[in-house]
C-alpha cells in the first residue's frame, strides 16, 4: 500500500521555481532516502508533504487522503487527519525549551490526541527507554547534548504513532560522534518496518539503511531506484559526479 | 512646646503622604492590571497581516509613543468636556490616559518577543498538530514571557514615577501632597521623603522582576 503519493508536484518561491513536476511514492514500511546537493529542492520537497510549505501545483496523497489535488488544497478537518499521520523530526531538533523532555513528549499526546496525562507520561518514558534516555525525563533540552536532544525529538514524533516519519537531514548540526547515535536509532526504526522518508547526507547510511534513494538536483528528480544501485552504480552523469566526491 | 508642634506636624505630613503614596499605589496596580493584557490583542493587530488593522494599531502606537504623557492626560479628561460637555471623574481619567499610553508601551515589548521565537517552534507545533492557540498559550507565550522580563521591568518602574503626572488633572497622589507640605513648611523635606518613597517602591518592582527572572532561568 502506498502511505505517499506525490504527482506532478510543483513549487516556486516567487518567480524561482525549486520543484518541477516531481512525482513518487513511498510504500508502507519503505524507507527512502532523498539525497543531492544543497538547494536541489530535497528539503522543500519534505516540507510540502508535511504541510509546512503551500505548493503550487500538483497532487499529494497521505495514507489514503488527499492533501492537494491539482495545487488545490483540502479543507481543514483533512488537512489535520491528515497532519496527525505524519511525523517530522528537524535538522535542528525544535524542542520546546521551556519543557521538560517527559513535557515535550507528552503535550502533544495530550492536546492533540486527548490522551490522559498519566498514559501520554508512561507512553514518554517507554520511548525514552528505547531511546536510551530513561534517565533523562525530568531535564530540559538545554542540558541534553545535540544528539540527546535529537533523540527525544524523535521521541515526540513517534509518540503521536504517525504512520510515516519524515527525517529533514537529522544529523546536519551533529558531530560524527553523535551522528552515529541518530544513525542507529533510526536503523531500528527501519527494522521494526517503520515507513520513513530521510533526506541525508549521509550517503553510506542511505545506502545501508534505505530501501530506496531518489537523487535530486535542480528541482527535478535526476535517479531514483535501489539503495545500492544508485549509490554503488548510478547511471546518470550528475549523480555520478555528486557521489563521486563522496566516495573518495 | 515647639518641638511637640513640631512632632506633630511631621506626623500630619507623613500621614497625608502615606494617603498619597497610596493613590500613586493605586494608579500603578490599576494601569498594569488593565494595560498588560490589553497590549497583547494590541501587539498581535500590529503584526495582522491585514494592512488595515495593522495601520490602525501603528497609527495608534505612533501618537501615544510620540506625545507626552501629560498631554494625553488632559486630553483624555478635558477633550470630553469641550466636545461633548460631559465631565467625568479626575481618577478615571487617569487610569484611562495611563492604561491606554502604557498598553501602547508594552504591545511593542510583547512584538518584539513574540517576533522573536525562532519559527522552527510554530513549524514543530504545526507538525506535531496543536492548534494556534495552543501553539500560542502554550508554546510561544511562555517562552516570550521570559525573554520580556527585563524590558517589561524598565516600563514597570518608569510607571511608577509617572504616576506623579496624575497631579497634572488634580488628582492628589504623592508628589503633589509632597509638594504642598514643603510650600507649607518653606521646606523641601518632604520632597525628598516622597524621593524615598518611590525609591523604596521601585525597590520592591525590581526586586519581584529579579524573582520571577530566576523562576525563569531553568531554561534556555
Amino acid at each position: 500500500m502506498e502511505i505517499i503519493k506525490v504527482d506532478h508536484l510543483s513549487k516556486s518561491f516567487g518567480t524561482l521555481e525549486v520543484i518541477k513536476d516531481i512525482s513518487f511514492s513511498v510504500h508502507e514500511g519503505e524507507v527512502l532516502a532523498i539525497i543531492g546537493p544543497s538547494g536541489s529542492g530535497k528539503s522543500t520537497l519534505l516540507r510540502s508533504v508535511t504541510h509546512l510549505e503551500e505548493v503550487s501545483g500538483g497532487t499529494i496523497e497521505v495514507a489514503g487522503e488527499r492533501m492537494v489535488t491539482d495545487g488545490a488544497y483540502a479543507g481543514p478537518e483533512t488537512l489535520r487527519s491528515i497532519c496527525l499521520k505524519v511525523g517530522l523530526v528537524f535538522q535542528n531538533f525544535n524542542l520546546f525549551p521551556h519543557f521538560s523532555v517527559l513535557r515535550n513528549i507528552a503535550e502533544a499526546q495530550v492536546c492533540v490526541l486527548g490522551r490522559s496525562r498519566a498514559e501520554a507520561e508512561e507512553r514518554a518514558r517507554a520511548l525514552l527507554g528505547k531511546m536510551g534516555l530513561s534517565d533523562k525525563a525530568e531535564a530540559y533540552p538545554c542540558e541534553l547534548s545535540g544528539g540527546q536532544q535529537q533523540r527525544v525529538s524523535i521521541a515526540r514524533a513517534l509518540a503521536l504513532d504517525p504512520e510515516v516519519l519524515f527525517f529533514d537531514e537529522p544529523t546536519s548540526a551533529l558531530d560524527p560522534e553523535l551522528t552515529g547515535e541518530i544513525l542507529k536509532v533510526i536503523r531500528s526504526l527501519a527494522a521494526e518496518k517503520m515507513t520513513m522518508v530521510i533526506v541525508t547526507h549521509e550517503m553510506a547510511f542511505a545506502r545501508d539503511v534505505a530501501d530506496r534513494v531518489i537523487f535530486m538536483d535542480g528541482g527535478v528528480i535526476i535517479e531514483e531506484g535501489k539503495a545500492d544501485e544508485v549509490i554503488n552504480n548510478p547511471r546518470n552523469d550528475r549523480t555520478k559526479s555528486f557521489l563521486k566526491r563522496f566516495s573518495e | 512646646m515647639y518641638a511637640v508642634r513640631r512632632g506633630v506636624f511631621v506626623q500630619k505630613m507623613l500621614e497625608a503622604m502615606l494617603q498619597g503614596s497610596l493613590v500613586s499605589i493605586e494608579v500603578f496596580v490599576l494601569t498594569l492590571l488593565f494595560s498588560l493584557p490589553l497590549a497583547l490583542p494590541i501587539a498581535l493587530g500590529r503584526m495582522s497581516r491585514s494592512r488595515l488593522v495593522s495601520g490602525a494599531v501603528n497609527v495608534y502606537l505612533l501618537v501615544m509613543r510620540g506625545t507626552p504623557l501629560i498631554l494625553q492626560l488632559i486630553f483624555v479628561y478635558f477633550a470630553p468636556y469641550y466636545l461633548f460637555h460631559v465631565s467625568y471623574d479626575r481618577f478615571v481619567a487617569v487610569i484611562v490616559a495611563f492604561v491606554i499610553n502604557y498598553a501602547a508601551y508594552f504591545a511593542e515589548i510583547y512584538r518584539g518577543g513574540i517576533e522573536s521565537i525562532p519559527s522552527g517552534q510554530y513549524e514543530a507545533a504545526k507538525v506535531l498538530g496543536f492548534t494556534r492557540s495552543q501553539t500560542f498559550f502554550r508554546i510561544v507565550l511562555p517562552q516570550v514571557i521570559k525573554r520580556i522580563l527585563p524590558s517589561t521591568a524598565n516600563e514597570v518602574i518608569t510607571l511608577v514615577k509617572d504616576t506623579a503626572l496624575a497631579q497634572t488633572i488634580g488628582v492628589a497622589e504623592l508628589f503633589r501632597v509632597a509638594q504642598n507640605a514643603s510650600a507649607r513648611q518653606f521646606s523641601t523635606l518632604p520632597i525628598f521623603v516622597a524621593g524615598l518613597f518611590y525609591f523604596v517602591m521601585n525597590w520592591v518592582v525590581s526586586a519581584a522582576f529579579s524573582r520571577a527572572e530566576r523562576k525563569l532561568s531553568y531554561y534556555r
